[in-house]
């Protein structure tokens, strides 16, 4: 009996030390091989937008022209297209999740220019090189007399036959031009166009905006062509990024919006981690006061927790909110909670006359019921938030039940050994006098 | 302590603050903020510029802004507007008075957002309630004696019902005379609230299961003895928790404080229905057959 709790207390000490390294802030990554599979994991608290600044949209999809089943295909499409987009923007760690029948979710943390980002993803960017129609967009003589687009012929050339836009510099007006390369279907339908067309404008629309209109000098054979129009470098470069990345599906409108300065973040971290620190300082001399040496080992095992649930966040890993905080500092209440019923009960029994190791016994027993029910029937809550709740509710909600699991883990093993390996050592008697 | 036979001062207890909170849910109703009526907020730290002028400049830019001042330095303004152009205005126009202005935050959120996550909260808290019933008829089905485990689910959703409205009832008043706002954080503290509350409750009804298997005393006195033998860990408990709360409360930042207020209403209501209503309730309720 005694061995075994020896060992049990041996792979707590080696979990607390493990838990220690992944916690320290500069600690080891996971890399290493086993049976010819590597395992990699950088370690690092991730913060959410609310801690290290950044900011949070809401595109509204305009579904109305798409059918009910082919809603979620087009979501996804248009996740996929702001994906590429926000890649060229090179933000680290973006979150774009679809919001199902909805729109869209895209969280950008750490960016500095939100209007430009804002601007990039939200447009449609589809390109379409039109043909001129006579007496309505040209007149006999070639000029053009309107650049309305319902005057212009389609001729099914838009920017998904494109293979590549680059942006370059005409080096005789020292403009921004695009250079783009069709893929085949697009190189044929621009040759055969370009050929009947000579000495005839040729109409590029961008979101069925006239971009240029320029005249066909020769059939193009080769699958490659210039846009020129009148834009800046920035403007040209966006275009490159919203060509390269592919035209939005369905359109889509910014309707939520927050913006977190970095230093509103950090003042958070700093004044959650101080009150955070308040608190477990309190309850840690509380415990000590009213329940003496048990207090104490409650204390001991309550830093345990802490080590636990904070490596277990970087491994999983899970972003940490503000809310998400709130979660963790409320786990350590019930995690305190755990143990408080099982030390009331163990004086319970103490009062009764009974031996340390039986009450001790039947003291963890009899607490049981309780913790067990209680914890299930808040998991079921966590569970559910989790499911249903908006992305600030299910960070408290993911905390909140880490936090819950791994209490049940600690008092009911972690509490339990300590206690019992007491037994028959100085520490009984420190136990017996907490009555 | 009489806690069986002097329900009715409890129930009376309750009544009186549900009430009021009632009244004034139903005169001046809650006081929203933007996540759920629309609207933008925004913080700007503004340097060289006396508040005054700030103001005024401000109230000229955007007609029916807000002011408040947040800290030193900090102004929030809070609008209707979901136009980031009237901003960008004031920002235009604090420059030209020569005043150093940072963007602390800027949040616009459209009227659709608020009815998702309204409908969600609900949706939360009724799936929680009947998964909660469910359990608790479940893991207490054991019961012996005739003691129904349904109306122990009942009774511990009577005591959750309690302390929901106890606390919006609360934030009701608060939102009229303090201003305070129900944010979504606001709606994060509820469905906390929930979760605690049947966790207290379940404790109690847990002494009370173990307490009917071994005694044949009548069920109003066996229900006083159990409440008596759990009060000193639901006081310890709750108190523990209050002090992170509290701490929470006067040292966190402006966001969650308000967060930690609704906690602290939520778990004193929580702790109290547990012992002083749902209890009450399930022996009036098993009394009448």
């Amino acid at each position: 009996m005694r061995k075994n709790l020896w060992i049990t207390i041996f792979l707590i000490l080696l979990g607390v030390i493990l838990a220690g390294l992944i916690d320290w802030p500069k600690g080891p990554d996971i890399d290493f091989t086993l049976f010819g599979k590597r395992f990699y994991k950088e370690l690092k608290l991730h913060q959410g937008l609310d801690l290290q600044g950044g900011t949070h949209l809401f595109f509204e999809a305009d579904l109305s022209k798409i059918s009910p089943s082919e809603i979620n295909s087009a979501l996804e499409g248009v996740k996929m297209v702001i994906s590429r987009r926000i890649d060229a923007l090179g933000v680290a760690e973006p979150v774009i999740q679809v919001v199902s029948k909805k729109g869209l979710i895209v969280e950008l943390p750490g960016i500095k220019d939100v209007d430009k980002a804002i601007e990039l993803i939200g447009q449609t960017a589809q390109l379409e090189f039109r043909e001129a129609i006579l007496d309505k967009s040209i007149d006999k003589n070639n000029n053009i007399i309107s650049f309305n687009y319902d005057d212009w012929k389609d001729i099914g050339l838009t920017g998904a036959n494109f293979k590549k836009a680059t942006v370059i510099i005409n080096p005789s007006t020292q403009k921004p031009e695009i250079a783009i390369e069709f893929d085949k279907k697009g190189g044929d339908i621009f040759k055969e166009v370009t050929s009947r067309n000579i000495g005839k404008p040729l109409a590029i629309f961008l979101d069925k905006k006239i971009l240029s209109a320029p005249t066909v000098q020769t059939a193009i054979t080769e699958g490659k062509g210039v846009i020129t129009g009148d834009f800046s470098l920035d403007q040209a470069k966006k275009l490159e990024i919203q060509l390269n990345a592919g035209a939005l599906p369905v359109p889509i409108k910014l309707i939520e919006q927050r913006n977190i300065g970095p230093s509103l973040g950090k003042e958070s971290v700093q004044k959650s981690l101080i009150a955070g620190l308040i608190g477990l300082l309190l309850v840690a001399i509380f415990m000590i006061g009213y329940f003496r040496f048990l207090g104490f080992v409650a204390d001991v095992v309550l830093l345990i927790y802490a080590l636990i649930v904070l490596a277990l966040f970087k491994l999983i890993p899970v972003t940490l909110t503000l809310a998400g905080i709130g979660g963790f500092i409320l786990s350590i209440g019930m995690a305190v909670d755990a143990n408080i019923l099982i030390f009331e009960r163990i004086r319970e029994e103490l009062k009764r006359g009974k031996s340390l190791a039986s009450a001790i016994e039947s003291g963890f027993t009899n607490a049981w019921n309780s913790i067990r029910d209680g914890s299930i029937s808040s998991l079921i809550t966590c569970l559910i938030l989790w499911k249903f709740g908006a992305s600030l509710i299910k960070g408290f909600a993911l905390t909140l039940g880490l936090g819950i699991l791994v209490s049940l883990l600690c008092s009911m093993i972690i509490t339990k050994t300590f206690l019992k390996i007491s037994i028959g050592t100085c520490f009984a008697k420190l136990i017996e006098k907490s009555k | 302590m009489r806690i069986i036979e002097n329900s009715k001062i409890w129930f009376s207890i309750s009544s009186l603050i549900i009430l009021a909170g009632l009244v004034s849910l139903i005169c001046w109703g809650l006081n929203w903020g933007i996540d759920f009526k629309g609207g933008s907020l925004v913080e700007y730290q503004v340097k060289n510029l006396k508040f005054e002028e700030i103001k005024d400049i401000i109230s000229s830019t955007i007609s029916d802004a807000t002011i408040s001042k947040t800290k030193k330095d900090s102004i929030l303004i809070k609008s209707s507007t979901l136009e980031k152009k009237p901003f960008e205005e004031l920002k235009r126009k604090l420059k030209e008075k020569n005043a150093k202005v940072e963007e602390i935050r800027f949040e616009t959120v459209g009227p659709a957002i608020s009815k998702i996550l309204i409908r969600k909260a609900i949706w939360a808290l009724l799936l929680v309630s009947f998964f909660i019933i469910l359990y608790i008829a479940w893991a207490f089905r054991s019961v012996p004696k005739g003691i129904s485990s349904w109306k122990m689910g009942f009774s511990a959703i009577i005591a959750l019902v309690h302390d929901v409205l106890v606390v919006i009832g609360l934030f009701s008043i608060l939102g009229h005379f303090s201003n305070i706002e129900i944010d979504s954080y606001f709606i994060t503290a509820l469905l906390t609230i929930i979760g605690f509350s049947v966790y207290d409750t379940i404790v109690v009804f847990d002494r009370i299961r173990e307490n009917l298997k071994y005694s044949n005393q009548p069920f109003p006195s066996l229900v006083n003895k159990s409440i008596m033998q759990v009060i000193t860990r639901s006081l310890n408990t709750s108190f523990t928790t209050l002090l992170v709360l509290f701490a929470l409360f006067l040292f966190g930042i402006s966001t969650i404080k308000y967060f930690a207020l609704a906690l602290i209403i939520g778990f004193i209501a929580g702790t109290y229905s547990s012992i002083f209503i749902a209890s009450p309730i399930l022996v009036i309720w098993s009394s009448k057959k």
